[in-house]
């Protein structure tokens, strides 16, 4: 029997990013229905940032958490409805919220050394009967068993599934075996990847990742995202495939709904350019991008040398308004020289 | 020699020992007691080498001794609902550092004079105390229509009850920042970042404003900023007001002052510094309410 590998399809979640936040919720609606015809097992919706993410510091939404809820869950008939949380932005009022329009699955999101702030969340994710992961982001920054500390924190709340994930896309493939045959080892729950394309190493690394043990995997229709993007769901149903592993995905169907429905409603095209490759190469949040290039163009200077001196000061997800102070001090040394 | 009002503090761990360091140099108020539940406690060790009062009875250790007048309650959020009315019933005056917040929100430089008169003030959060100034600064002279905050603190100085419970912290603080603020709706975010050296305390300050008046804004939280750095030293200004069409960007640091925790814990110096502040106006008041009624 063919393995079977479970994708999570976030083009209407990381997506947001590549369109700074402005799908409509007839947008979103037309997708998913789309993706859930298509077979995607789960479809991660919302701000960028998760529930509750619409803000100065995020940018704001097209609509509200509950507007998105509403569009989607009346479209699904098979997909199971996902939501991100990150403790310290969203809280569980929000979740609750989620909830009460038939989300099924919450992704608890934390920097990848503090699990600890995910608790109350996870907790509740399983109060209200949703299946509840723990999401360990810029895992990259630490070494294999210091995730393999925190994942077992995840497991420890009665998370149901622990993610690694690659929030910088600065990982290359032997990074991510390590820290998922650790992981894998370590724990009694599946684990799953979430890989970023900034290195043009997204495919290769889910890859690497599935090969070490990983259940579940996340993409992106056209892989719109934050950065250069992620691993490009329709590509994946193909590799997947050809390599002998089941997803549950209808090829054409999800190619349809990337070229035809998703890649028309694209702000830019998702390409790894010199900005995205740098966020990749200093192991940055990969949402920094477009707040980046912004900040850049209003205080005249190079987002390469914003993004490389915030990997410098090991920002952390979330940090966006660092991007400013960062640009608003370069453009004042500019000016003393 | 000054007269000075007594006062005790309830919970010898990290902020209950940075008060009592702080409240060792204060003009107003004198420290008598440190109360505990831990008798192995180190911080009860700590203060009676210092020379205070201790005890390891909790709350009834203090109830009853009518020389203490003011008690700050470092402990937490579950124990002070059961402190608050006994302190009441007692005729102590309650400065609540935890977030039960039984009495209302102060900040020291926007609305302890409206309450001076309260037997129970709550200290908010950190990101509260370090940013509702601004905000209020800033609806002073531009009208704040909404208001938003970013804290990010270093992972280090976030003990376990405010990472246990980090909701807590984003909604409480989103309410001060209207009831206190000014602010007609408030988001707060926290972030916390793990880099060594640790991180000084940070904070982002967006405001959306009806009079975006570029000129008044920067005096204005100038002003504030000068006002808030008389009982946090460590405070400062790192972006002044950026206006961008309605939106007010203003960035400030926070160095703790070292006394007893590392001076990067700023989050925690400015709940300590602003707890002593408003002890201090209290004590204050009582000692000259005490000079009319001797008159």
């Amino acid at each position: 029997m063919k393995r079977h590998i479970r994708i999570v399809d976030t083009t209407l979640r990381d997506g947001m990013h590549a369109v700074s936040h402005q799908f409509t919720p007839d947008d979103m609606a037309e997708i998913a229905k789309g993706l859930d015809e298509a077979g995607i097992d789960t479809i991660e919706i919302g701000h960028g940032d998760g529930l509750g993410g619409s803000s100065f510091q995020y940018g704001f939404a097209k609509a509200t958490d509950e507007e998105y809820l509403k569009a989607v869950s009346s479209v699904l008939k098979n997909a199971k409805l996902d939501v991100l949380l990150l403790p310290g932005i969203g809280t569980k009022k929000e979740l609750e919220l989620a909830a009460k329009y038939n989300a099924k699955v919450a992704r608890v999101a934390t920097h990848v050394t503090e699990a600890d702030i995910g608790e109350q969340h996870i907790k509740l994710a399983k109060e209200l009967g949703m299946e509840a992961i723990g999401f360990l982001m810029m895992s990259h920054m630490v070494s294999p068993e210091k995730v393999v500390e925190q994942a077992k924190l995840f497991e420890s709340y009665g998370a149901d599934k622990v993610y690694i994930t690659d929030s910088a896309g600065a990982m290359t493939p032997k990074d991510v075996t390590a820290r998922i045959k650790a992981v894998k080892e370590a724990v009694s729950i599946p684990v799953g990847h979430h890989a970023h394309n900034n290195l043009s190493l997204a495919m290769a690394n889910s890859l690497a990742a599935i090969e070490a043990g990983a259940d579940m995997v996340d993409g992106t229709c056209k892989g719109l995202g934050a950065g250069a993007g992620n691993t490009q769901t329709e590509v994946l149903v193909a590799v997947l495939d050809k390599l002998g592993y089941e997803t549950g995905v209808d090829l054409y169907k999800i190619m349809d709904v990337a070229d035809d429905i998703v890649a028309p409603k694209m702000k830019r095209p998702q390409v790894i350019d010199k900005n995205s490759l740098s966020i990749g190469y200093a192991g940055v949040y990969g949402s920094f991008l477009l707040h980046s290039l912004r900040a850049a163009e209003k205080f005249g200077v190079d987002a390469r040398d914003i993004l490389v001196e915030l990997g410098k000061r090991k920002t952390v997800g979330g940090q966006e308004d660092m991007i400013v102070d960062v640009a608003y001090e370069l453009s004042q040394k500019k000016e003393a020289i | 020699m000054k007269k000075k009002i007594k006062a005790a503090i309830i919970g010898p761990g990290n902020i209950g020992m940075d008060l009592m360091f702080k409240l060792m140099e204060s003009e107003y108020i004198e420290l008598d007691t440190v109360v505990g539940i831990v008798p192995e406690s180190e911080g009860l060790a700590l203060a009676r080498k210092k020379g205070f009062n201790t005890s390891h009875e909790g709350i009834k250790s203090i109830l009853g001794n009518k020389e203490i007048k003011i008690v700050f309650d470092a402990t937490g959020a579950k124990p002070h609902l059961m402190h608050a009315p006994l302190l009441k019933e007692d005729g102590k005056i309650a400065i609540d550092l935890t977030p039960a917040a039984v009495g209302p929100y102060v900040a020291p430089t926007v609305n302890l004079d409206e309450h001076l008169d309260s037997p129970n003030v709550n200290m908010i959060t950190c990101g509260g105390q370090a940013t509702i100034p601004i905000v209020a600064a800033i609806n002073q002279v531009a009208d704040v229509e909404y208001a938003e905050i970013v804290a990010t603190i270093s992972s280090k100085s976030a003990g376990p009850g405010t990472r246990q419970n980090i909701d807590e912290f984003t909604q409480t603080t989103a309410k001060a920042l209207q009831v206190v603020g000014g602010a007609e709706r408030g988001k707060a975010i926290i972030i916390l970042n793990p880099a060594e050296p640790p991180i000084m305390m940070r904070d982002t300050i967006y405001t959306k404003v009806k009079n975006p008046d570029e000129k008044k804004i920067r005096e204005a939280v100038e002003n504030m900023v000068a006002k808030v750095q008389q009982h946090v030293p460590g405070y400062r200004l790192k972006v002044p007001p950026i206006v961008e069409g309605d939106k007010v960007t203003t960035m400030v640091e926070v160095e703790g002052a070292g006394h007893y925790l590392p001076k990067y814990s700023g989050n925690l110096d400015i709940e300590t510094a602003s707890a002593k502040a408003v002890g201090e106006r209290i004590a204050k008041k009582l000692l000259e309410d005490a000079v009319e009624e001797v008159l």
